[in-house]
């Protein structure tokens, strides 16, 4: 047993050195903590304010106003306008909007004769998260003085006028969280062993000195990706059917939507996924390189889509960084099919951002793959 | 007919971050020569040798490998050559058999199956067919490389250092089979550190710093280096001293009990030489300068030239 102080600081100075050579790794020490601080610190609210909202105003008097008014006070419903009834339902599938307000017929008149009409409040409650505090909110909203003083009727002892809201929570009735997770996890799921494995696929080849073999025959750059693009699509659609069976028969979580467009839909992105995978790896030198590209990649994907975290609750920019992430597409394809049964219309502008991810990656990758050693 | 060369190169350079790893190469390799690349390492063998198949872009000079343009015409040219790697390069995950059926995909060789069980007969591999290349050891490894290489039947070979780190027996046979393709026709360029492979070859080139110093036979290089070698029996280091002292004498090198004396003046030799054995009890006779001795010279006339 004996300890050379010598030899300790000599490793550490060349271990030091070593780590200031690996700039990759250097800027992944650094950046993933900022990362993390900034996403949980700023990005990640939990409880979601000015949610989209649209109102169906069938009755445009004063005490309807106030009432919409006074959602949007609150701070958790940002009043986007007024629609149609059938409009409405079209943006709550389409998941543009998170809450319709529909205001019934006479609703002033009623109120005043002290009929107690209903206020029908339709939520998106798909991630039982998003919509769970601004429900709260709004059942606390008929004391409010803001109501109490702009409500045309208000009794003479002051207490609330007499109406009721009635909340319809859509595609997630049950508010079951697995219902939300479980679509999630498919992306989640595939995000990671694609993106890694074909990742991983080519810069084993550099490393190992075959990648020269491979160079040296006439296979183009093209063969090479799609030849180990392909049998990674197999290995997804498995992933993807065990997935669905677990959610089907252990967690109950309904099928609405057509089995065959989600496997369309989950084809897209597994081809987007190993598309990116590919990327790295020619971007990457070596096979550690591409499992940290690959993480640094797969964690703002986890948090900034919608997985983790409502995405209605993120500020404006990270929604926005959320939204070039091929997952936080997938999410809203997914759910949107096996909750909603939405068809492939109404999912279009989830779709092609898929399409413009998969090319552009794809150009990247096709542009940087070493065609020689040079 | 006349046929044209295989390989005909001018002024053919690489600069990896500014230094220049092949400098201004000419060279001319005809059709079935054995052609030897030797050179210490990092003379710019391994980079030569990538330029010509392709995995390298040449950044300065022109050529042409087999009728096509080294630049424009890169993928003409692998369908047609057989490259090894001075690392095995073949897959350790993969049996004998799949590396030769996948290098025989690679390359679209026609019925393939009977073209891999061929080779596999061919080259001893059958016993080993199923075995994973890793667990191969050295000699195998490069008998396997060589029969993948091989596969598409080739005009050109090209091998880098192809039997470092094998045993004599399977140096010779690997070097007859050379020179029974070369019967056939194939063009072989093989770069080798060993003296003896070297004598192996129609013809030599060798490089040190990216320059080409020196090329020909062995004979029109032992030739040209124009040294003289005297063997010194029983000499020992004890007896080296006296002998870097002599005048004319530029080299020394020891084999087993002889010491090997060697210098560019064979007059200058001649006088001392002999008169300096005689003192020490020796025994002095002139021999014929080997390949190394030449070698060694042209090395160092070359360190020791004026900056260019």
């Amino acid at each position: 047993m004996s300890f050379s102080l010598h030899r300790f600081v000599g490793i550490a100075y060349k271990e030091l050195i070593q780590l200031q050579r690996d700039r990759l790794t250097l800027g992944m020490i650094i950046l993933i903590p900022l990362a993390e601080v900034f996403l949980f610190g700023y990005a990640i609210n939990s409880e979601p304010k000015h949610l989209p909202t649209v109102v169906v105003m069938s009755d445009p008097g004063p005490a309807a106003r106030a009432y919409v008014e006074a959602l949007r006070v609150s701070g958790y419903f940002d009043i986007k306008g007024t629609v149609d009834e059938r409009e409405a339902e079209a943006l709550l599938d389409r998941g543009d909007v998170q809450f319709v307000v529909t205001l019934p017929i006479n609703f002033h008149r009623d109120l005043v004769r002290g009929l107690r009409p209903t206020i029908i409040l339709e939520a998106d409650a798909t991630d039982p998260m998003t919509v769970g505090s601004a429900l709260a909110v709004q059942s606390g909203l008929r004391s409010s003085s803001s109501l109490l003083r702009d409500m045309p009727a208000s009794t003479p002892d002051g207490t609330p006028p007499p109406f009721d809201v009635r909340v319809l929570r859509h595609y997630n009735p049950e508010i079951i969280s697995a219902y939300n997770i479980v679509p999630g996890l498919l992306g989640v799921i595939l995000t990671m062993t694609m993106a890694l494995m074909t990742g991983l696929a080519m810069t084993r080849e550099r490393e190992r000195g075959t990648f020269e073999n491979l160079l040296s025959t006439p296979a183009t750059p093209f063969e090479v990706m799609t030849g180990k693009i392909v049998p990674y699509i197999g290995i997804g659609l498995v992933q993807v059917t065990l997935i669905l069976l677990a959610a089907r028969y252990a967690f109950e979580v309904p099928i609405v939507g057509s089995l065959l467009l989600l496997y369309g839909v989950v084809l897209l992105f597994i081809a987007t996924t190993l598309s990116l995978g590919m990327t790295i790896s020619s971007v990457a030198r070596n096979q550690l390189q591409a499992m940290q590209i690959t993480f640094f990649y797969f964690l703002p994907s986890i948090l900034l889509s919608g997985f983790v975290f409502p995405f209605r609750g993120m500020p404006e920019w990270a929604q926005d960084v959320g939204s070039l992430l091929p997952l936080t597409h997938f999410l809203v394809l997914v759910r949107g099919i096996l909750l909603k049964g939405a068809g492939p219309a109404l999912l279009w502008p989830h779709i092609w951002p898929l399409f413009a991810f998969m090319a552009v990656v794809l150009l990247i990758g096709l542009k940087t793959y070493r065609r020689t050693l040079d | 007919m006349v046929t044209a060369p295989a390989i005909t190169v001018s002024g053919l350079s690489k600069h990896f971050s500014g230094k220049a790893a092949v400098n201004a190469i000419d060279l001319t390799i005809h059709h079935g020569e054995i052609y030897g690349f030797l050179g210490p390492n990092g003379s710019g063998k391994t980079t030569f040798i990538r330029m010509l198949c392709g995995l390298l872009t040449p950044d300065g000079g022109s050529g042409s490998c087999l009728g096509h343009d080294l630049v424009r015409e890169a993928r003409q040219i692998k369908r047609k050559v057989g490259y090894m790697t001075q690392r095995f390069s073949l897959w350790d995950d993969l049996t004998v058999r799949e590396n030769l059926d996948f290098v025989g995909r690679l390359y679209g060789v026609r019925q393939r199956r009977d073209a891999v069980t061929n080779t596999l007969r061919s080259y001893g591999l059958a016993d080993r067919a199923e075995h994973l290349a890793a667990t191969l050891s050295g000699g195998w490894k490069q008998r396997l490389a060589l029969a993948a290489c091989l596969l598409h039947r080739p005009q050109l070979l090209l091998l880098d250092e192809p039997t470092a780190g094998v045993d004599p027996t399977a140096r010779r046979e690997f070097w007859e089979e050379l020179h029974r393709l070369s019967t056939e026709g194939v063009t072989v360029l093989v770069s080798t550190h060993y003296m003896d492979e070297a004598e192996r070859c129609h013809r030599l080139a060798y490089l040190a710093d990216g320059h080409l110093i020196v090329h020909g036979s062995a004979d029109d290089i032992i030739q040209t280096a124009g040294v003289t070698t005297w063997v010194i029996q029983g000499a020992t280091a004890v007896h080296r001293a006296a002998f870097a002292q002599t005048p004319g004498v530029t080299e020394l090198a020891s084999f087993g009990n002889a010491l090997h004396v060697t210098g560019r003046d064979a007059g200058c030799l001649a006088t001392h030489v002999p008169s300096q054995a005689r003192a020490l009890g020796l025994d002095a006779r002139l021999a014929e300068p080997s390949l190394e001795d030449a070698f060694v010279y042209l090395m160092r006339r070359h360190a020791q030239r004026p900056p260019t």
